[in-house]
């Protein structure tokens, strides 16, 4: 057993205004769950308070949804997150592609003492519901990965703080989602996202934001156009808040469907949207109080210093048998530091439940990252966890615990790595399940020589037209649809969530719950077949298009 | 053509439980629920359970198909049928294990 000594990570902590504010926050909550037992509160009166404090009535139970700020978590926190399922929940919980980790057997009166534990911790379940602002979410590889310009989490950090208040932003005409990255290789999509900010480099070799406003998933999918090139790095809240008032200005309130920016940006066309944008910039600017003072972004970029890595370390990865070697030729990325890498654990072993994590789990993967992470872990929109910063020479170790864990699958980005939604196992909405048929699709690939000979394979399940599950951004999507109460899934090939984001193709009409997996599978066959070298599925769905794919997928059902 | 049959459901406020309705109370499996043969008669309950959300007891009442089958009665939709029995990947947690917040 490894010897816990809980480490504190270099994060963002609560200053006394935030500790004050989430604590004042839990009492108040606390008030309407008493007010509404009572009946001072009617139903109608308090769900949009209750959604404001992340929970949700699901199909079983009360669903509580705690933010994870751009998916970095200590073990301390990740410790109480364990605790929290054992105590009040079924001793499991299931991380969600917006990095958040989500409860499903709550009870409405024990959300009061859950928001009060995770005060203690600096954890809140504000801005995972409602038309606000919500969460927002960065690269898993923050701080760590190799190909970063610089550490997207102080950004995010500012946006939060700037977001959390705002008078002006808590009724928006909908929901609001934010992502930032900060390395060329996109892993937060941030295309698919309302607002996202990619930090760049430009000619002269300075660093400042480019802007992108309008991607979505839900009903009409569409990916992000530029709205600012180079945005100076002082002005980026006076240009974020230029975007979010045209968007609040013109929004669309009078249709949930098309209340999205996304929408907007479409109607007006992103030139337009640009020229509006920059006559409020213009006008923020003079007045000058959302400039952001050097002083200030430094201020909070300390608190995510580069932890102190060992210097003279090998590059060398260590020799640890065939079962290690394959896990560090898909769950190691790049680090930046000499010596040290990025360990993915994938919550994907074929058979598991994609997200979910027993407390027992999260309990030791605290004890991994004191040991072995500086006490950090990253939760990913792939719905999977990460250790950013470790040693080479220490992977044997931990691959040797994640082994014990059953996380130890050498899948990170292969086609058994599915995505997918809580669907009709637990959500209101849902028109079909999708977890079980994540579940049948790598159980049906677990072969892993024939994982590896695929290669690179998102696949992303949604139960819904919500999206989720980022169907639109699988390399095969699957969408969940319900014919008169049985379940069917369409299939749609070639999107993309990444920096070449693209949105899939549907192929026609949807198989049964039987069907799917095999129909995935044919399709998998035809990639194979046709692939040239060095092709990825996508590539070659984009080269050869999809009657040959459709053909195949509908072979034997029509037979 | 047979007659649509219908069951009444809540959710426990307290707990968010799924409830069925029986007689005038509510129970927590559907086997033990009520079954209305006509539209009238699950109507009826439905306006009945409605009145009675004042007592914040239990929240957003609605009436949903059920068949026979075997002898047994199940819903005709697969959503009904998880909420009955609980996730279907998870067979050891909801009320196909015995389980319940209560
Ligand atoms: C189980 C309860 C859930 C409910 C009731 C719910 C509800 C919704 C709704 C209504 C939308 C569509 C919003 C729109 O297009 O305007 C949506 C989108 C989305 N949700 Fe959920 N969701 C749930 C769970 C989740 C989970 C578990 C995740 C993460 C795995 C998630 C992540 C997302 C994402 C990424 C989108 C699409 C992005 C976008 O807004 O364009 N949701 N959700
Ligand atoms: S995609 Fe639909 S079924 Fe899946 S979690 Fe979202 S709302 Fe529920």
């Amino acid at each position: 057993m490894l010897n816990p000594r809980q480490v504190e990570p270099n994060m963002y902590r609560y200053d006394e205004f935030d500790s004050k504010f989430v604590h004042e926050r839990v009492t108040q909550f606390a008030g309407q769950v008493e007010r509404r037992l009572t009946g001072e509160l009617t139903e109608d009166q308090f769900k949009p308070l209750r959604l404001m404090n992340g929970l949700y009535l699901q199909l079983h139970a009360y669903m509580l949804r705690v933010a994870v700020p751009y998916g970095t978590l200590s073990s301390k926190q990740l410790r109480r997150l364990a605790h929290i399922a054992r105590t009040y929940d079924k001793n499991f919980g299931h991380f969600t592609t917006r990095q958040n980790i989500q409860y499903n057997w709550i009870k409405l009166v024990d959300v009061p003492a859950i928001l009060r534990e995770l005060a203690e911790v600096e954890m809140h379940a504000i801005q995972t519901s409602g038309n606000c602002i919500r969460n927002v979410t960065a690269d898993q590889f923050a701080g760590a990965a190799a190909d970063e310009i610089e550490d997207p989490r102080p950004l995010a950090e500012i946006i939060r703080q700037w977001s959390s208040l705002h008078p002006e932003f808590l009724f928006l005409p909908r929901k609001f989602k934010i992502a930032v990255g900060g390395s060329p290789n996109d892993r937060a999509a941030l295309l698919y996202h309302d607002m996202a900010v990619e930090i760049v480099r430009n000619k002269e070799g300075r660093t400042g934001y480019k802007v992108l406003v309008g991607g979505g998933m839900g009903r009409t999918p569409y990916i992000a156009q530029v709205i600012g090139e180079f945005v100076e790095k002082d002005d980026i809240l006076a240009f974020m808040e230029a975007v979010m008032r045209v968007y609040n200005e013109q929004g669309r309130r009078d249709n949930i469907y098309k209340a999205r920016i996304k929408i907007l940006t479409n109607a007006l066309g992103i030139e337009e949207m640009r020229r509006q944008v920059n006559i409020e910039f213009a006008e923020i600017k003079k007045v000058g109080t959302l400039q952001l003072p050097q002083a200030e972004l430094d201020r909070i970029t300390a608190y995510f210093a580069v932890p102190a890595f060992e210097t003279g370390l090998s590059d060398a990865m260590p020799d640890a048998g065939p079962d290690f070697a394959n896990w560090v030729r898909t769950n190691i990325t790049a680090h930046k530091a000499p010596g040290y890498a990025i360990a993915t654990i994938t919550l994907k072993t074929p058979g598991q439940v994609p997200g979910d994590a027993t407390s027992e789990q999260m309990d030791i993967i605290a004890d991994l990252m004191d040991e072995f992470s500086v006490g950090e872990v990253r939760v990913t929109h792939e719905q999977n966890l990460v250790l950013p910063h470790v040693r080479n020479k220490d992977l044997p170790a931990i691959f040797a615990k994640l082994k014990e864990l059953d996380f130890a699958s050498p899948n990170a980005g292969l086609i058994t790595d599915i995505i997918a939604c809580p669907g009709l196992d637990y959500c209101d909405l849902a028109n079909a399940r999708s977890i079980p048929i994540a579940q049948k699709i790598a159980l049906k690939f677990e072969d892993l020589d024939r994982q590896h000979k695929i290669g690179e394979l998102k696949i992303k399940i949604s139960g819904c037209i919500n999206a989720c599950g980022h169907h639109h951004a699988g390399h095969i999507g699957i969408l969940g649809v319900d014919k008169k109460g049985v379940e069917f899934y369409q299939l749609l090939l070639g999107g993309s969530g990444a920096e070449d984001a693209s949105i899939g193709d549907i192929m026609g009409p949807g198989f049964t719950e039987h069907e799917i997996a095999g129909a995935v599978e044919r399709v998998v066959e035809v990639y194979l077949a046709q692939r040239n070298d060095g092709e990825r599925f996508l590539d070659t769905y984009r080269r050869i298009g999809m009657e040959k794919f459709k053909a195949a997928a509908y072979e034997t059902v029509a037979a | 053509m047979a007659q649509t049959i219908q069951m009444l459901t809540a959710n426990r406020l307290k707990t968010g439980d799924v409830l069925y309705r029986h007689v005038s109370g509510w129970v927590l499996m559907l086997a033990d629920g009520e079954v209305y043969l006509d539209a009238a008669a699950a109507d009826a309950a439905l306006a009945a359970a409605q009145a009675e959300t004042v007592q914040n007891d239990f929240v957003a009442p609605y009436l949903f198909e059920v068949r026979e089958s075997a002898g047994r009665i199940v819903p005709v939709k697969e959503r009904e049928i998880i909420r009955a029995a609980g996730p279907t990947v998870h067979p050891h947690t909801g009320k196909q294990a015995g389980q319940y917040n209560a």
